[in-house]
């Protein structure tokens, strides 16, 4: 068998020369033979699929926020480095939990719909699996995601662990307007308040002019019901918004003349200024976008080409481009787009790129149709208060040593 | 178009909005859902009866909420519930209970509804107003004396009450 470090040097070498992907004639593959896992019957079926063991290193990292003196209060990271496509797995979704994750029966749990309505209503899972469904994409980010981003010095970690608070599903529910209709809720009424039936009961205010444009209670996630990390057997999805007001195991939804002003949407999900005052109801996830491939805990094995691939979203209007930089931001150029963008789908972006094996800094910028342009790290530092962790969008950069091992830095 | 038809076009329009839906909600009244209608609005709204000041709340803070919290509300494991009262446009902002939050209603709604937070809703209503006003005097917003209930803690007025802001694309 030849031997694989000797065939890499003569491979990098060659690349080093700048003719991309020709290797020379004095480099052969193995002879093909037939492998054990072709000459048996491999395994029975499973009633539900797993993936590969051999994929074992696709997993979320969960990291529980406060010790052991509060368990239940976790968040697991979606490993963003290590997907393709826009979809999340159900099992990879990432989760934030703020008092556990309940066991909830579903033939006991109801959904309450009451405050200024004309009549206060109580609907079974049963009841609300036979309303008019709808299905759509979208992405959900906790409004702290990438607070490691927003940090006044660059962390060394994978990018699922910077910015994983983020994935995105295709979810199927109850449009909240028929439900609000069936209750009769009052002209005067312009908030809800959603809760939890989880023993935080997490509660937000949300305004009825997007209950009813387009937010829904889900049942379904990705085909399957959902799962109880997400929120089993119902939460609300509210597209393109803070992924806090998503509430999981929705249990009420009270009709008000005003907001409640909750803990977490004035002392968490606010946003600090530099002046000390605090914007309250920041509710759209601002335009942002990230390499996946190659970052942080890569390495490219020489120089030749490369695809570079990332997700860009926006929670205002559409994703309008994608440009990248190849050299620390001197010059930008377009993307290719997986798809053409749609509201609150996030977009794959995709770039040929030629490595010339000396050192350079990767970047990524998006921009939204609301005319919404990602900052740079130090832009979006400017504009807030050093102490602000949440709805970081800043550009990421990455550097690339000329050994091809990549860090994170600000710029 | 016959007339059996148009008739029942006609009751099809004349349905109210609710028939997009299969009409599948139970009617609840009022005294059945008191034990979900727990939220307290900032103006107070919702504060049920009951008292408690801050001397009460000392002992019942010790029992339940140091251990996380700390011993005067602040450097605890969890989240500081006091000091920090005018740091909030310096470069050490800190964000507390006293320091940040705007309605001092919302302390009883967030106590009551989450902690301690490994027995939620085991506090009565009479400790969730010591606990509260325990807060308000560590922080020197209210004496140790005063007593909150429904009528007194939402006349309570926190320091960065006026803190807040809204952009106008996040008005509704």
């Amino acid at each position: 068998m030849t031997d694989q470090s000797d065939r890499r040097i003569n491979r990098r070498s060659v690349l080093a020369g700048g003719t991309a992907a020709l290797l020379p004639l004095t480099v052969k593959a193995d002879p093909l033979v037939v492998p054990d896992w072709s000459r048996v019957p491999g395994a029975r079926l499973t009633p539900y699929g797993q993936p590969s063991p051999r994929e074992a290193l696709t997993t979320r990292s969960v990291a529980p926020l406060f010790g052991d003196i509060a368990p239940g209060i976790e968040a697991a990271f979606t490993p963003l480095e290590r997907l393709e496509g826009v979809i999340t797995p159900n099992g990879l979704h990432f989760a934030r939990t703020h008092g556990g994750v309940p066991d909830i029966d579903p033939s006991q749990h109801r959904l309450l719909v009451h405050g200024k309505v004309g009549r206060n209503l109580t609907f079974s899972m049963e009841a609300l699996a036979r309303y008019p469904l709808v299905t759509r994409t979208c992405f959900i980010e906790c409004s702290g995601n990438s607070f490691q981003h927003s940090l006044s010095q660059p962390r060394q970690m994978e990018l699922g662990l910077t910015h994983g608070l983020f994935s995105t599903a295709e979810w199927t529910g109850v449009p909240l307007s028929i439900l609000l209709e069936e209750a009769q809720i009052d002209p005067s009424a312009t908030w809800l308040l959603a809760e939890g039936a989880d023993s935080d009961a997490m509660s937000r205010s949300l305004p009825v002019a997007k209950a009813v444009k387009d937010c829904f209670v889900a049942l379904y996630q990705n085909g399957e019901r959902l799962r109880p990390e997400q929120g089993y057997p119902i939460r609300l999805i509210v597209p393109g918004w803070q992924g806090n007001l998503h509430i999981k195991w929705l249990r009420r939804l009270k009709a008000m003349d005003g907001p409640s002003h909750t803990r977490d949407e004035t002392s968490r999900y606010s946003l600090l200024m530099s002046d000390g005052t605090a914007r309250e109801f920041p509710f759209e996830m601002p335009v942002k976008s990230l390499i996946a491939r190659p970052s942080y805990g890569q390495t490219l094995p020489g120089s030749g080409r490369y695809e570079i691939s990332g997700l860009a979203w926006t929670g205002s209007g559409r994703i309008d481009g994608v440009e990248i930089s190849i050299d620390g931001g001197k010059s930008w150029v377009s993307t290719r787009l997986d798809a053409t963008p749609q509201e609150y789908i996030p977009v794959r972006f995709r770039y040929s790129w030629t490595w010339n094996g000396r050192p350079t800094i990767l970047q990524s910028r998006a921009r939204d149709t609301q005319g919404n342009l990602q900052p740079s790290h130090a832009q979006w530092k400017a504009l807030y208060h050093p102490t602000q962790r949440f709805h970081c969008n800043a550009i990421q950069s990455w550097s690339i040593d000329e050994e091809g091992e990549i860090e994170n830095v600000f710029l | 178009m016959s007339s059996s038809k148009a008739v029942v076009i006609l009751c099809l329009l004349a349905l109210p909005a609710w028939a997009a839906g299969p009409n599948l909600g139970v009617p609840v009244s009022p005294n059945d859902i008191k034990a979900w209608d727990i939220d307290i609005a900032p103006n107070g709204d919702g504060l049920p009866p009951g008292r408690g000041n801050a001397i009460q709340g000392a002992d019942l803070y010790a029992q339940a909420c140091r251990s996380c919290h700390g011993k005067t509300g602040q450097a605890g494991a969890a989240d500081e519930l006091v000091g920090g009262v005018g740091s909030l446009a310096t470069p050490d902002a800190e964000r507390t209970a006293g320091s940040f939050w705007p309605y001092a209603p919302k302390l009883f709604d967030y106590i009551r509804r989450a902690m301690p937070w490994d027995h939620p809703g085991s506090l009565s209503n009479d400790q969730v107003y010591a606990v509260t006003a325990w807060i308000l005097a560590q922080n020197g917003i209210i004496a140790p004396d005063t007593v909150m209930d429904s009528d007194r803690l939402p006349k309570v007025r926190m320091p960065n009450r006026g803190g807040f802001f809204v952009e106008p694309r996040d008005r509704y």
